[in-house]
């Protein structure tokens, strides 16, 4: 993700806007701009073997830019909300006896991940202490020297944005992550599983993948793999899916489901969330653009890919059961949302509604086979993250423009495209996606093991039955009358 | 005296309690419930997984009357509540002993 497009370099941020326009006002190819914007890339291009080695040397020294900065501080407002969004959103689908559980299941992460993320989730994922391609230091821990004495150092060469910004929005992405997995496991595990669950989740796979993929790492565009990961297709929503399908396997389902399992007790919130989500996802991936001047491009893909989700799901639904549903348009834009994430800042808006639409189709399929299938990731966190994450990740490949995958921040991703075009990026991509896989299925699983033997990991039938909110919180949502 | 319970579709209370009140039966408890007769559950579809939802929500009203009303109330709320699609409901009446109203002791006929 991390790119910004203002640290002196005008040709480029000139050439992106000039392919931006061509492309979504005029649809025509006017041959001068065509000229025009391919000499300036020319130029970039050939400068690439020659930087190969030393990329970074190259960015001018960052200097704290306001905008900038203001753009992390909004982003990371927005991103925050999406966790009491997400709460709806998973709150809405689970019985009424449950939903307080299934809320807090998110909405405390906020606490438990906002502690443990400046005290030392950053520092594991973004400080450079071990040296090594696939986790931090410890250099960074309470944030220790992070923005220098009065937090408004610049975070790095060739990024204007404060570090503590940096660090502020970042730590609402680990927030959020593990929240996402809790939708594949309400109604059954207990508060005490989930809270160490989370903590070592966060600390163990979130902080690696996010070293890996954003922080110089062996995933991403200073590492081995050269895969783009725009805001977290990889990091966030494979991570989650994956986590969820994992965990959901060891667990096991709900003693209700499938035969005995009841309809979303209240779809209002679940539209509820699902708007706050694609609200919040402004954030999530407009402002991962880390540059004020060039962050309409992905707040405009980020949009408009969840309108094509919504609109690909409904019509989907229409054509083949006769009726849109509401839970549906939430759902398709979520998975629009989800596919648009690793590509936001690397595609046009042809590309932004094509991913949006087969991501949703995808999920759609996905969450059909789950239901056939009968296996009880509740919510379907895989079927949505895990599988729109994919489609998405995979799909960024395809369609990224060369012009929004500048050499300068995106060293071996541009030469990978330069190459292979986009099907050697597609290739990368891949190799990104399988690793994530492996590396997220095998860490979750054995966290899961461990805590299964220690401490267990569901609440007992009976307690089931009676349901979690008075189980686990001693409180009830609504009147016991209404469960 | 009689005790009238009506089992109706939730859009219809409104029209009963106009009709009720238009005969000068002015004392009624409503009450929300769950329930199925001849026309079953029905079917629901949420991401695709099926429900068979077989307690559908109706409306319970309760009514004390005189039994010079009874007819008449009956008429009342049969006309109101009917749709001639299954599931319009039902009318139960059950005879009662005496009423007594709390605030001034008053029992019999002169209580409702």
């Amino acid at each position: 993700m991390p790119r910004t497009l203002s640290s002196g370099k005008g040709a480029s941020v000139a050439t992106t806007f000039d392919r931006f326009r061509t492309k979504v006002l005029a649809g025509v190819q006017d041959p001068q701009l065509r000229r025009y914007a391919f000499f300036v890339m020319a130029a970039g291009a050939g400068l690439v073997p020659l930087m190969a080695g030393s990329a970074k040397a190259a960015l001018a020294p960052g200097v704290t830019d306001g905008a900038d900065t203001m753009l992390m501080l909004m982003g990371s407002a927005l991103v925050l909300l999406m966790t009491p969004g997400l709460a709806f959103f998973y709150g809405g689908f689970t019985r009424s006896k449950n939903v307080l559980n299934t809320m807090m299941m998110s909405f405390f992460l906020m606490g438990l991940i906002g502690v443990l993320w400046v005290v030392i989730g950053y520092s594991l994922a973004f400080d450079g202490g071990f040296k090594s391609p696939f986790i931090g230091g410890l250099g960074a821990m309470w944030l220790n020297g992070v923005g220098g004495e009065l937090g408004d150092a610049a975070l790095a060469p060739g990024f204007n944005i404060s570090a503590t910004s940096f660090a502020l929005f970042q730590g609402m992405f680990a927030i959020i992550t593990p929240a996402l997995i809790s939708g594949a496991l309400v109604e059954r595990v207990s508060f005490k599983f989930w809270f160490w669950f989370c903590l070592l989740w966060s600390l163990f796979v979130y902080s690696p993948m996010a070293k890996m993929v954003w922080g110089g790492g062996f995933l991403g565009p200073f590492g081995s793999v050269g895969a783009i990961d725009f805001a977290g297709g990889t990091v966030v929503h494979i991570a989650s899916g994956v986590a969820a399908l994992v965990a959901a396997a060891m667990i096991g389902s709900r003693t209700t489901w499938p035969n005995n399992n009841k309809p979303p007790h209240n779809v209002p919130f679940i539209l509820l969330g699902a708007g706050l989500l694609w609200f919040g996802w402004f954030g999530f991936n407009g402002a991962s653009m880390f540059a004020a001047k060039t962050a309409g491009l992905p707040f405009l893909t980020t949009t408009t890919a969840a309108s094509a989700g919504m609109l690909a799901w409904c019509l989907i639904e229409w054509f083949k059961d006769g009726k849109p549903t509401a839970v549906g348009a939430a759902t398709g834009a979520v998975a629009g949302l989800v596919g648009i994430t690793p590509g936001a800042g690397f595609v046009y808006m042809g590309p932004a509604i094509a991913i949006g639409a087969l991501t949703a189709a995808a999920c759609f399929i996905a969450v059909r086979i789950k239901a056939a299938i009968k296996f009880d990731d509740s919510l379907d966190t895989f079927m949505v993250h895990g599988v729109g994450g994919t489609v998405g990740a995979l799909l960024a490949g395809v369609f990224a423009a060369k012009a929004l995958v500048p050499a300068d921040y995106f060293p071996l991703s541009a030469k990978i495209l330069e190459e292979g075009g986009n099907v050697g990026m597609f290739i990368a991509q891949l190799k990104a996606v399988i690793f994530s896989y492996a590396f997220v299925g095998i860490a979750t699983a054995i966290i899961v093991a461990i805590l299964n033997a220690v401490i267990g990991s569901r609440v007992s039938p009976e307690q089931e039955d009676r349901g979690l909110d008075f189980v686990a919180h001693g409180e009830e949502a609504y009147d016991p009358m209404t469960n | 005296m009689k005790m009238i319970t009506a089992l109706v579709r939730p859009s219809k209370v409104d029209a009963i309690k106009t009709a009720l009140v238009s005969i000068e039966v002015v004392g009624m408890t409503v009450s929300d419930v769950r329930g199925f007769g001849r026309q079953k559950g029905q079917v629901e579809r949420y991401r695709g997984n099926e429900f068979t939802v077989d307690f559908l929500p109706k409306v319970k009203i309760t009514t004390v009357v005189s039994d010079d009303k009874v007819d008449a109330a009956i008429a009342a709320i049969a006309n109101a509540a009917r749709t001639g699609e299954i599931g319009d409901g039902k009318i139960f009446v059950t005879p009662v002993e005496t009423a007594i109203r709390i605030r001034t002791g008053d029992s019999g006929d002169a209580a409702l």
